[in-house]
């Protein structure tokens, strides 16, 4: 007897397709889906490594022709202009480096899908993350890292309330990749070798300027300046830039010269040393709790303001409808318009949206 | 579970009489129709007979059918032969907003290679008007295309006014009649068109087989080039199961033609007729009357026609939604678009085509599926609200 219906979101990569397949095991009726989110005629065909291009479609649907499931595209390129694409080309082009992966967790893969879910009387959806659900004593429903640290995904879904984490589930969020990739082997599925996912699935080649002029934001030259606003060079437009970026900057110096903001209504770029790069606290906006609210005005909490960092141990204050997060110790590249995202040990709280850095020296 | 088939325009059924007719051709008879010996000579004897069988089904010469791999290539051969002759190249081709792709894509290459293109408007019923033909034809117009019956709406064209139109003018004139033919009746000796594609699997043949018909005296310039089947105008050793098919599906609609689109048409009715009386808020897609028997569009208003369609195909009912995209997912239809269909209406959108072999219980468990299905969407929509769409 089948426990129900499920939704399978298949990106095409190992990951989403084992857990479609530990799902089955699990006696769901699972029905494989793909968010079509783009006109990828409009971009090349050969592209792998992101997360949903015609290619990746392709190997979603001999997945599902292995484990004889249905497999449906679903339209979601009009929710994902508005969601993901607009908001991404905004933010740049305010000078803040935006991550579209946070939003499109949170508007598609599972706002969206979970409405598709209801549509198609399904109970909920499964995705590849690593991460991991657990239902407290309280009956709520609480997110933690995965075990593995360095495939953990949590971050990419702090924005999930305990509402939503009820009806979805991370199948491989607690298996290690190299066991994931051995069951998808052992089941016959296509996938079992294929490579990462890594970038920003909408940008077709590496440069998100070449991209972003694409949609109407043009280039603009600028000056960089150092901390006092004294001129140092040219810039190429604000969008070639993010902070704490070293590389590429054309500017000759004694001291290596780092971003370390972007003024993009100035159309200004501060220069500065390593040092100049730390910050010492951050202004989170929009935050959200996975357990509804705050654990409480002022608490200690692990702060990632990247998906590759290791966390900071910070005191946190609750202003308004924002957070204050300051760091124990200074950080690296606190970039305005990224995730932070807090963790008590292993388990997520919540997180917001780093609307500015305090510098380390004032 | 129940499973019920009303994508006929997607494909239809092999019927059991011609799956039975090309059992020789994967057995002994397996020549290739262009030898000279006796594999070759009765493997072409099949194929002429398919040719003849076709011929006496439109009523043209059999040396006036074509064959082709599919409808699409019927249409390329039709539109890409007339526009690659000698002296037209850069010249003026008036087709339709509707066409299937097979054309409209066609039309749009030709415009990347030079050649001018009218697109001419339908009105909200789907349907090209003859005028606006007229109006479109130029002083260099090589080419009038413009389809018999269209695959979504169902709607049928007034080609017969149309070609008159372009014989007047002294313009060749094409008819995609892959989704018009076995389900109006189509006369080629009264009907002013110089070109018509038909294709196998529309007609419960095998797919990979399609044709064209080109009236006798009209110039092609072959787009395939090879040996010299189908008199030069179609290199490539035949698909002769596939045209074996098409003869034997042509000849069983020669048979019982009329029974069978008078049968279809009842269910189409009722079919129709019970999801009107059920379901509120209904719009139909195309014209009430002059369409083809057994194609219904209907949008469901506040329910998204990708949601309907997946349900659907969950209860085992196969029907379909205007348009696929690259990747499989589906996009408001631009025919429904181009007749002036609200854009939500466009994207609400169901076809249902029925054909040979749909019985009274597909349609009763069909239009119960579908009202079960559309009341459980409707429930979920915040904009619905069913007494205020009840007093409208």
């Amino acid at each position: 007897m089948s426990r129900g219906r499920i939704l399978a979101a298949l990106s095409g990569g190992v990951d989403s397709s084992v857990a479609a397949l530990l799902l089955q095991r699990d006696g769901w009726e699972v029905v494989g889906v793909s968010m079509d989110l783009y006109d990828y005629s409009k971009v090349t065909r050969d592209r792998e490594g992101t997360c949903c291009s015609l290619d990746d479609l392709y190997d979603a649907r001999r997945v599902c022709d292995t484990l004889g499931i249905p497999y449906y595209v679903l339209n979601l390129r009009e929710e994902f202009r508005r969601e993901v694409i607009d908001p991404f080309v905004q933010e740049y082009s305010a000078g803040r480096t935006p991550n579209p992966c946070v939003l499109c967790n949170e508007h598609l893969k599972f706002r969206a899908l979970l409405r598709k879910a209801d549509e198609l009387g399904a109970e909920g959806v499964a995705t590849g993350h690593y991460a991991v659900i657990r239902k407290g004593k309280d009956g709520r429903f609480r997110l933690f890292a995965s075990p593995d640290a360095s495939k953990d995904q949590s971050y990419f879904l702090f924005s999930l309330d305990s509402t939503r984490l009820s009806r979805i589930r991370f199948p491989v969020g607690e298996m290690e990749k190299a066991e994931v990739r051995k069951v998808a082997a052992g089941a016959g599925l296509p996938v079992y070798e294929k490579k990462e996912s890594q970038d920003i699935c909408f940008v077709t080649d590496a440069s998100y300027a070449r991209f972003l002029e694409t949609k109407g934001i043009r280039e603009e030259r600028g000056r960089f300046v150092d901390r006092d606003g004294n001129f140092l060079g040219n810039h190429k437009g604000v969008l070639h830039y993010t902070v704490g970026q070293r590389r590429g900057l054309g500017i000759a110096s004694r001291e290596p010269l780092y971003v370390v903001a972007i003024d993009a209504e100035k159309n200004e770029i501060v220069l500065g040393t390593e040092d100049d790069t730390f910050g010492e606290s951050a202004t989170v906006a929009c935050p959200t709790f996975v357990a509804g609210s705050p654990p409480g005005k002022e608490f200690r909490a692990t702060a990632k303001v990247r998906y590759r960092h290791a966390g900071a141990a910070s005191e946190v204050r609750v202003e308004g409808d924002r957070l204050t997060v300051r760091f124990d110790a200074p950080q690296r590249s606190v970039t305005p318009g990224q995730a932070l995202v807090l963790y008590d040990g292993n388990e997520v709280l919540g997180g917001g949206w780093i609307e500015c850095a305090g510098a380390s020296r004032s | 579970m129940r499973r019920v088939y009303l994508d006929h325009n997607a494909t239809t059924p092999v019927h059991p009489e011609v799956a039975a007719a090309v059992q020789p051709f994967l057995g002994e008879l397996f020549g290739n129709p262009s030898s000279i010996h006796w594999a070759g000579r009765d493997v072409r004897k099949a194929v002429e007979d398919a040719r003849a069988e076709i011929a006496a089904f439109y009523g043209c010469r059999p040396l006036e059918v074509v064959f082709t791999s599919s409808g699409t290539e019927a249409d390329n051969l039709a539109v890409k032969g007339v526009a690659y002759r000698p002296g037209n190249a850069g010249k003026h081709i008036v087709t339709s907003q509707v066409e299937h792709p097979a054309i409209m894509n066609t039309c749009r290459f030709l415009e990347t290679q030079g050649y001018r293109v009218t697109y001419v408007p339908v009105n909200r019923y789907g349907v090209v008007e003859p005028d606006a033909v007229r109006k479109a034809i130029e002083r260099d117009t090589i080419l009038v295309s413009v389809m018999a019956a269209n695959n979504e709406t169902g709607c049928l064209m007034p080609i017969g006014e149309i070609g008159r139109i372009a014989r007047e003018a002294g313009v060749l004139m094409h008819t995609d009649a892959v989704q018009a033919t076995g389900k109006v009746p189509i006369s080629w000796e009264t009907l002013p068109v110089d070109l018509l594609a038909f294709s196998g699997h529309k007609i419960n043949g095998i797919k990979g087989a399609g044709g064209l018909l080109v009236r006798r005296g009209v110039e092609l310039d072959a787009f395939l080039h090879g040996g010299h089947q189908e008199r030069g105008r179609r290199a490539g050793t035949e698909n002769v199961v596939g045209i074996a098919a098409m003869g034997k599906a042509f000849s069983l609609l020669r048979q019982d033609m009329d029974a069978e689109v008078a049968e279809v048409r009842r269910l189409r009715d009722a079919f129709e007729g019970a999801l009107f009386s059920r379901i509120p808020e209904l719009v139909l897609n195309g014209h009430p009357t002059e369409r083809l028997p057994n194609t219904v569009n209907l949008s469901f208003r506040y329910v998204e026609g990708e949601a309907l369609l997946l349900n659907l195909d969950m209860l085992g009912i196969a029907c379909s939604s205007g348009s696929a995209c690259t990747s499989g997912s589906l996009e408001a239809s631009p025919i429904l678009l181009a007749m002036g269909a609200d854009p939500t209406d466009a994207q609400g959108a169901l076809r249902f085509s029925l054909g040979r072999g749909n019985t009274d219980e597909d349609i009763a468990y069909a239009v119960d599926s579908i009202g079960q299905v559309v009341n459980k969407l409707r429930a979920m929509s915040p904009l619905y609200h069913p007494r205020e769409a009840r007093a409208k």
